[in-house]
């Protein structure tokens, strides 16, 4: 009855692991973070990605003019279309308006409509993908079948009927990429869920009594979601793409005065011959974004993959 | 003294009283407990059969056997843990009276954590790599005892301190990933023992740590077991750690208790040849040097069907042609009770019994 409680035991040798981090909590994020600094190809990946970012949030602040103001209409006919000079660093564009401008502004339009997109397809995916894969059984079968289905239907043609249905608007356009990403989250994220349903902290977890909705939502899905993100990532890219295709196709928001790249680049094909930089200025736009969220996606997923550490 | 530190404290919002409180009978008791693993196409696996043994208030038990004697499967059929599909578990568990097997799956979550728990082998893998070790705690105290975050946050800190960890105000805050395996296993064994249960199965808490921390991962969990009438079940391969913490002992082979018996008694005296055969095998320091140890001859895959004789024969010094045709039913007296038609008779290893 003489010794206090707490020093009854005592304590654990303070070694190894403990020594290297001394302040508090580092995360499987943060070390991911650490890793994804020193490779090359993220850091070009993100600088891209700022740029493009900066960019479309300055825009009015960068264009040398106003956007869509088709007063140099007379430099843009069949036969001559106003190449780069000073006043004009890209030249005209096919509606007479300032190419850089409209490029500067085409990027706001990709960003909204390609991160929009993707957190749709990633909330509906990630929902079904929790539902399936945390509570397995009926509901599993139920959900992949209807994802099944979603898969079945070649992703440009739903997203083309989605866009058909709702109308000519850049909502439509969202919806109908987001849908079709949909199935690729779902998928995704339920089998990496079950690849942690009889893992030894999930057992452990249970052994406490934890509630099931805890256990999935607590445990199994933050182990799970690393690949999902990388996903999401590397959609950002062809969710951008897809804009463009849609765009080309004739979907998606056809007031003129909102720059896009997709339909700059249809707009440019009637003049092509005589100036082909009309259609190929916004390509190369689309382009370099692409590649820009698919080197960061690519590094994100060899920083987050659990054979790469140390 | 030892024992009364953990549950010294003013909480007692303890709601979770389950089972039949004052029932005279022993705290845990298990009979003819099976686990059939089936398969479609496979024939079934006998992973346990014919298991029965009781564990009172309080008591520490130890379940022995190699890899593959069906030791784990036993504790996951007792905590109701096993995986619903292709799992046939018949027999009885009574939990202070209560039978645990078909109980409903959420009685089952209310009594797991808060009135049985259990520590396992990999303290790395076992915790969350995502989740804060403080988060880990206070889950399970929130989860069973209704109190205020802020207050689990402190008991946490608090349980922390009483495993031994240095400094567990920071700690709480960290990863797994940040502690060193042998404060991983006390984290684990913080958890499981926060809601003060009255079972513990601690299945080979030791093993996938290095031998110095082994002794206080041990030490650790003696003390805060014993005297505050928690029930310890400790499974294990390792004769060593039965002798350190256990009054009883249950030798399994092949997927049944061959014998079992108090554990002075046992070291003093094994009867089974599969006991026998696993003393001779534990290094001593009173022989002289450079003697071989003396291994179990053969593999634990040369079994025998128990429903055709006894699985140990093939491995037998003392087999002989009734233990290959018959089965031996497990024989029990007073105390003690064994499975073998030619025990062992001699005075054997007397390890374990002279250090008490």
């Amino acid at each position: 009855m003489t010794t206090p409680p707490d020093v009854l035991v005592s304590p654990a040798s303070s070694g190894d692991a403990d020594s290297s981090e001394s302040t508090s909590g580092e995360s499987l994020w943060r070390g991911a973070f650490k890793r994804l600094r020193r490779s090359p190809m993220a850091i070009i990946g993100a600088a891209i990605m700022v740029v493009f970012v900066a960019v479309a949030l300055l825009a009015p602040v960068l264009a040398p003019y106003e956007p869509a103001s088709t007063q140099w209409t007379n430099l843009s006919t069949p036969v001559f279309v106003q190449g780069s000079n000073s006043e004009h660093l890209l030249g005209i564009d096919r509606w007479g308006s300032d190419m850089l401008t409209q490029l500067l502004f085409g990027a706001r339009q990709s960003l909204i409509i390609g991160v929009v997109s993707t957190l749709i397809g990633l909330i509906a995916g990630a929902g079904l993908g929790t539902l399936a894969g945390g509570f397995g059984g009926w509901v599993d079968s139920l959900v992949m079948r209807f994802v099944d289905i979603l898969l079945s239907i070649p992703s440009l043609l739903l997203a083309i009927s989605i866009a058909a249905a709702m109308g000519k608007s850049s909502f439509a356009l969202m919806v109908a990429i987001g849908a079709a990403q949909v199935p690729i989250f779902a998928r995704l994220l339920r089998s990496s869920m079950l690849g942690q349903n009889r893992s030894d902290y999930v057992v452990a977890a249970e052994s406490l009594g934890l509630r099931r909705r805890t256990i999935i939502l607590g445990h199994v899905l933050p182990n799970s979601l690393g690949p999902t993100i990388v996903q999401a990532t590397l959609n950002l890219a062809t969710a951008i793409i897809e804009v463009a295709a849609l765009s080309f196709l004739g979907l998606g928001n056809d007031d003129p005065a909102v720059a896009e790249w997709g339909r700059m680049i249809v707009s440019g094909q009637d003049r092509f011959l005589v100036a082909p930089w009309l259609a190929f200025y916004p390509g190369v736009c689309i382009a370099i974004t692409a590649l820009g969220f698919t080197l960061l996606g690519e590094s994100m997923r060899e920083a987050l993959d659990p054979k790469q550490r140390r | 003294m030892s024992g009364d530190y953990l549950s010294g404290r003013p909480d007692e919002g303890n709601t979770t009283v389950v089972g039949d409180t004052d029932h005279d009978g022993a705290l845990l008791e298990v009979n003819d407990l099976s686990v059939h693993f089936t398969r479609h196409g496979n024939k079934p696996v006998h992973a346990v059969d014919e298991v029965t043994f009781s564990v009172g208030a309080g008591e520490n038990v130890a379940l022995v056997g190699e890899s593959g004697s069906g030791k784990s499967v036993t504790s996951l059929a007792i905590m109701g843990l096993l995986p619903k599909r292709g799992v046939e578990v018949a027999g009885s568990v009574a939990f202070a009276g209560r039978e645990l097997i078909g109980l409903d799956e959420s009685q089952m979550r209310n009594l797991r954590g808060a009135e049985m728990a259990m520590i396992f082998q990999d303290p790395m893998s076992s915790l969350n790599p995502v989740v804060p070790v403080g988060k880990q705690i206070t889950e399970v105290l929130r989860r069973h005892r209704r109190i205020s975050k802020p207050d689990s946050v402190t008991e946490s800190v608090d349980l922390l301190q009483r495993v031994g960890i240095p400094d567990p105000a920071r700690r709480v805050t960290e990863y797994p990933h940040q502690l060193s395996g042998g404060m991983r296993q006390r984290v684990l064994i913080a958890i499981a023992l926060a809601c003060q249960p009255r079972l513990l199965i601690a299945d080979e808490p030791t093993t996938a740590l290095d031998v110095t921390i082994q002794a206080q991962i041990l030490e650790l969990l003696r003390e805060l077991v014993s005297g505050t009438g928690t029930a310890l079940i400790m499974i294990t391969h390792d004769l060593g750690v039965v002798a350190s913490l256990c009054d009883r002992v249950h030798v399994m082979y092949s997927g049944r208790i061959v014998e079992s018996n108090l554990r002075h008694q046992l070291f003093a005296r094994p009867r089974h040849p599969y006991t026998g055969g696993l003393m001779e095998s534990i290094p001593r320091l009173d022989q002289a040097r450079g003697l071989p140890l003396t291994p179990i001859p053969g593999s634990p895959t040369d079994t025998l069907a128990w429903s055709q004789g006894c699985a140990f024969a093939p491995r037998c010094p003392n087999a002989a042609g009734d233990c290959k045709t018959q089965t031996p039913r497990l024989e029990m007296s007073d105390d003690r009770a064994l499975r073998c038609f030619h025990p062992l008779d001699t005075e054997a290893a007397r390890i374990g019994a002279a250090r008490g």
